[in-house]
C-alpha cells in the first residue's frame, strides 16, 4: 500500500466518531403515473430538450425508418445486433446498413466520418427527467449513441419508469453494474458561448426517439 | 506573498474587474438567467427544502463514514478492473498521472472538464513534460486557447463574448472562416475536436460522484466530450477528491437532480455517464485500462473540524456563485483562485491558508443568498463569517492555516478603545459630547472606507442630549 494512502487514512480515522449522524435519506413515495402519463411526461421533457419524439408500433416502425431517413438524406445507418434481424432485408433501397462488427481501433475514421445515422435499442426510459437509459454492450457498443450525427433510439413504452431512483431500485442495479450505463436526455448541447444554446457540439446533433407500443 | 501584497493584488484585480464593462455585462446577464432557470426547476418551496435536506443527509452520511466508504470503493473498483491511486497533494497527483501516461506511451491527451485538475494545475505540469493536453469541453477549450483560468466552475468561459471567441478561434485556426454565429462557432469546434478525440492516446476526466457499493464513477455533462474522453482513447484516467464518494447507487439520483437543477436549471443534463469497468472481453469500444487517482489535498484535514467539514458536502453546482452579489460584480478572475464565489471564499483559505488568500473573506456582503440556495445546505455565510473572524483572531484553533494573519495592531487598539468607551457611561458621555461639539474636526479621510464614500459627520447634538431637551428623563 502506498504511503499516501496510509497517511490519508490515518487522518481520516482520527475523528470519524465525532461527526454527527445524518438524517433520513430515503425519498418520497412515487406518483403512480399511468402508462399514458409516463409516456406524455417523457415525451414532453424530451421535446423541451430538443429531441424528436414519435410513437410507433411493432408493425410500422421499420416503415418510419424507411420513410423518414431517406427524406432527411440519412443513408448510411449504423446498427447493432439487437435490431439487425428486424432491419436486415427490410430497409428501403436508399438505406445502407452498416454493422458495428469490429473493435473501434480498426475503423475509427470510418465511424467518425462515414456514418449518417445510428439506431439503437434502449433499456428503458425515465419519465420525470425525459431520459433514455442505455446499457451499451458487445452487441450495441458505447460509441453508437455518441459519434454519428443523428441517433435514433427505440424505446419500449412498457420500460418507462417514473424516476431514475425507481428504476435503479426496482431493477436492482446495485447487484451488477455494466461496463457503462448511460442516461441520454437530448441531443448533445452547449451554452458555453455567451449562454446561447447550440446543438451537436461533440455528440449527435439530433436525437430521435421512437416510442414503441409494446403491450 | 506578504499580507500587504496579497491585499493589494486583490484590490487591483477587483479594480480591473469593475472597469471591464463587457465582462461585467456578460456576468450580469448570465447570472440573472441562471437564477431564473433554477427557480423554475424548484417551484415548490417545501419540496425543495425536503430535497435539500435529503441531499444534505446523503453527503453527510458519506462524510461520516468516509474511511469505510473509501475502502469499500477501492475494493469494488479493483474487483471491477479499475486501478486506484492515492495522492496526498497536487504534486503527487500530477506525478501519478504523468507516470501513467508515460507507461502507456501516451503523448496526446484529451481532457474532460475537471475543477480538481485546475486545482492541481495539471495541464501545465503535463505540458512542461512534453505531453499535448487538449481541453475538450467547449468552454474549457476556449479559455485554454486564451490561456486564461476558468471564471466560473460550471461555465468556464462565461466572461467571454462571442466576438472575442470568434477572434480567438480565427487566431489559432487561421484556416477557419471567421464567424460570430454561435452555431457556426460550435460546429468549427466540433470539427477540430473530433479529430483530436480520434488521435488521442488517453482521456483524462474528473468525476461527479463515486459509488462505494458498486465501484462506479459518474460523470455529468451536456456536450458529449466527457463520453468521448472516457470511450474513444485506449486509456482513461479519472481524477477527483476523496470526498466525492457516496455509499449507495440509490443515493445518486437525488444528487444528480439537485446538481443539474441547481447548476444550470436543467431537469437533467444531456448525458449521465456511469463507468464501472474498463472494456471487457468481446466489447468493441471503451478504454482497455481505467485508473482513478484520489486526491486529498487538505480534505482530510478539513474533515477534522466540526464546522468546516460541511464544505466537503459540496457537489460543485456553482449555485452559490450564481446567486452571489459580489461575484456578479466581479466575475471569477478577481478572486485569483481556482474556486471563486462563496464556495471559493470558504474552500480556498482552508486549502491555501488565510495568510495566502484570507483577504477573500472580505469579498462577501453576508447577504446569506448562498446559504439559502445551496442544494446540500452548506452554511456558507456562517463559515465565511467564521473564517473572517479567524483571519484576525489571536486564539490558535489550528484548523485553518494562517489564523490571525490579517490581524492589525491599529484595528486591535481601535476596538479596545471602542470597548472601553462603550462600557463606561461617564466616558461615553464625554466621548459623545466631544464628538458632537468638536464635529468640525472629524477627519475627511478614514482609510479604505472613505475611498468610495463621504465620511459622515456626527450630528450637532447626540440622541441622549436631544432626548433630555424634549423632556425625557431616562432613555
Amino acid at each position: 500500500m502506498s504511503r499516501a494512502r496510509e497517511s490519508i487514512f490515518r487522518q481520516l480515522q482520527e475523528n470519524s466518531g465525532s461527526i454527527p449522524i445524518a438524517m433520513h435519506r430515503s425519498g418520497p413515495a412515487l406518483m403512480h403515473w399511468s402508462r399514458e402519463e409516463k409516456i406524455a411526461r417523457l415525451g414532453e421533457q424530451l421535446t423541451t430538450a430538443h429531441a424528436e419524439v414519435h410513437r410507433v408500433n411493432r408493425d410500422n416502425w421499420v416503415q418510419w425508418i424507411n420513410h423518414h431517413l431517406p427524406e432527411r438524406d440519412l443513408k448510411r445507418l449504423l446498427i447493432g445486433e439487437p435490431l439487425s434481424d428486424q432491419l436486415q432485408g427490410k430497409t428501403a433501397d436508399e438505406i445502407e446498413l452498416v454493422h458495428y462488427q469490429q473493435p473501434i481501433e480498426y475503423w475509427k475514421p470510418a465511424l467518425f466520418d462515414e456514418i449518417d445515422v445510428s439506431m439503437t435499442s434502449t433499456r428503458g426510459g425515465i419519465a420525470c427527467s425525459g431520459s433514455l437509459v442505455l446499457w451499451p454492450d458487445q452487441q450495441e457498443p458505447r460509441l453508437m449513441s455518441l459519434v454519428p450525427p443523428v441517433h435514433v433510439a427505440l424505446l419500449k413504452a412498457s420500460t418507462i419508469y417514473e424516476s431514475f431512483e425507481q428504476m435503479v431500485v426496482e431493477e436492482r442495479w446495485a447487484s451488477g453494474m455494466p461496463t457503462n450505463a448511460l442516461l441520454i436526455s437530448g441531443p448533445s448541447k452547449t451554452a458555453d458561448i455567451q449562454q446561447v444554446l447550440a446543438y451537436g457540439v461533440h455528440g449527435p446533433k439530433q436525437l430521435i426517439v421512437l416510442i414503441l407500443e409494446d403491450e | 506573498m506578504t499580507i500587504a501584497e496579497q491585499s493589494n493584488a486583490f484590490q487591483s484585480r477587483v479594480e480591473d474587474a469593475l472597469s471591464n464593462e463587457q465582462a461585467h455585462r456578460n456576468f450580469r446577464s448570465a447570472m440573472t438567467m441562471l437564477m431564473e432557470k433554477r427557480a423554475n426547476q424548484f417551484p415548490n418551496d417545501d419540496e425543495l427544502l425536503e430535497k435539500r435536506q435529503r441531499a444534505n443527509a446523503i453527503r453527510a452520511h458519506a462524510l461520516r463514514h468516509l474511511p469505510q466508504l473509501l475502502e469499500q470503493l477501492e475494493q469494488r473498483l479493483t474487483e471491477n478492473g479499475i486501478q486506484v491511486h492515492w495522492a496526498v497533494d497536487g504534486e503527487e497527483t500530477n506525478q501519478i498521472i504523468h507516470q501513467l501516461l508515460q507507461r502507456a506511451g501516451a503523448k496526446r491527451v484529451v481532457k474532460g472538464k475537471s475543477m480538481v485538475s485546475e486545482e492541481i494545475d495539471l495541464n501545465h505540469y503535463l505540458q512542461q513534460r512534453g505531453i499535448e493536453i487538449l481541453e475538450s469541453d467547449l468552454g474549457e477549450f476556449i479559455i485554454q486557447l486564451a490561456e486564461e483560468p476558468p471564471s466560473h466552475i460550471v461555465m468556464p468561459a462565461i466572461h467571454k463574448s462571442k466576438k472575442e471567441i470568434a477572434a480567438l478561434l480565427k487566431q489559432h485556426f487561421p484556416e477557419l472562416d471567421y464567424s460570430e454565429d454561435v452555431d457556426e462557432l460550435t460546429q468549427q469546434a466540433r470539427q477540430i475536436l473530433r479529430n483530436r478525440f480520434q488521435q488521442a492516446d488517453a482521456g483524462i476526466t474528473g468525476v461527479n460522484f463515486m459509488v462505494a457499493e458498486t465501484g462506479t464513477l459518474c460523470l455529468v455533462e451536456n456536450e458529449g466530450n466527457g463520453r468521448m474522453s472516457t470511450t474513444v482513447p485506449p486509456l482513461h484516467i479519472a481524477v477527483t477528491g476523496i470526498e466525492k464518494v457516496v455509499e449507495k447507487l440509490s443515493d445518486v439520483p437525488l444528487l444528480l437532480e439537485m446538481l443539474t437543477k441547481s447548476a444550470t436549471g436543467q431537469p437533467i443534463t444531456t448525458y449521465f455517464n456511469m463507468v464501472t469497468h474498463p472494456r471487457q472481453g468481446g466489447e468493441k469500444d471503451g478504454p482497455e485500462s481505467v485508473h482513478l487517482v484520489l486526491l486529498d489535498n487538505g480534505r482530510s484535514r478539513i474533515r477534522r473540524d466540526q464546522e468546516l467539514l460541511d464544505t466537503l458536502r459540496c457537489i460543485r453546482c456553482g449555485s452559490c456563485i450564481n446567486h452571489c452579489p459580489v461575484y456578479v460584480q466581479l466575475g471569477g478572475h478577481a478572486y485569483g483562485t481556482t474556486y471563486p464565489g462563496p464556495i471559493g471564499t470558504v474552500l480556498e483559505p482552508m486549502r491555501l491558508g488565510l495568510d495566502q488568500v484570507g483577504v477573500l473573506t472580505s469579498a462577501c456582503s453576508l447577504c446569506g443568498a448562498c446559504g439559502q440556495v445551496c442544494p446540500v445546505q452548506i452554511p456558507l455565510p456562517k463559515l465565511i463569517n467564521r473564517l473572517r473572524a479567524e483571519s484576525v483572531s489571536h486564539q490558535n484553533r489550528g484548523a485553518v492555516k494562517g489564523e490571525g494573519s490579517l490581524r492589525k495592531r491599529v484595528e486591535v487598539w481601535a476596538w479596545r478603545i471602542w470597548k472601553t468607551i462603550y462600557t463606561r457611561p461617564a466616558l461615553y458621555a464625554l466621548f459623545s459630547w466631544g464628538a458632537t461639539h468638536l464635529r468640525g474636526m472629524t477627519p475627511s479621510r478614514m482609510g479604505g472606507w472613505s475611498r468610495y464614500r463621504t465620511v459622515p459627520k456626527p450630528a450637532q447634538r447626540s440622541l441622549a442630549e436631544l432626548s433630555v431637551q424634549s423632556g425625557f428623563e431616562h432613555e
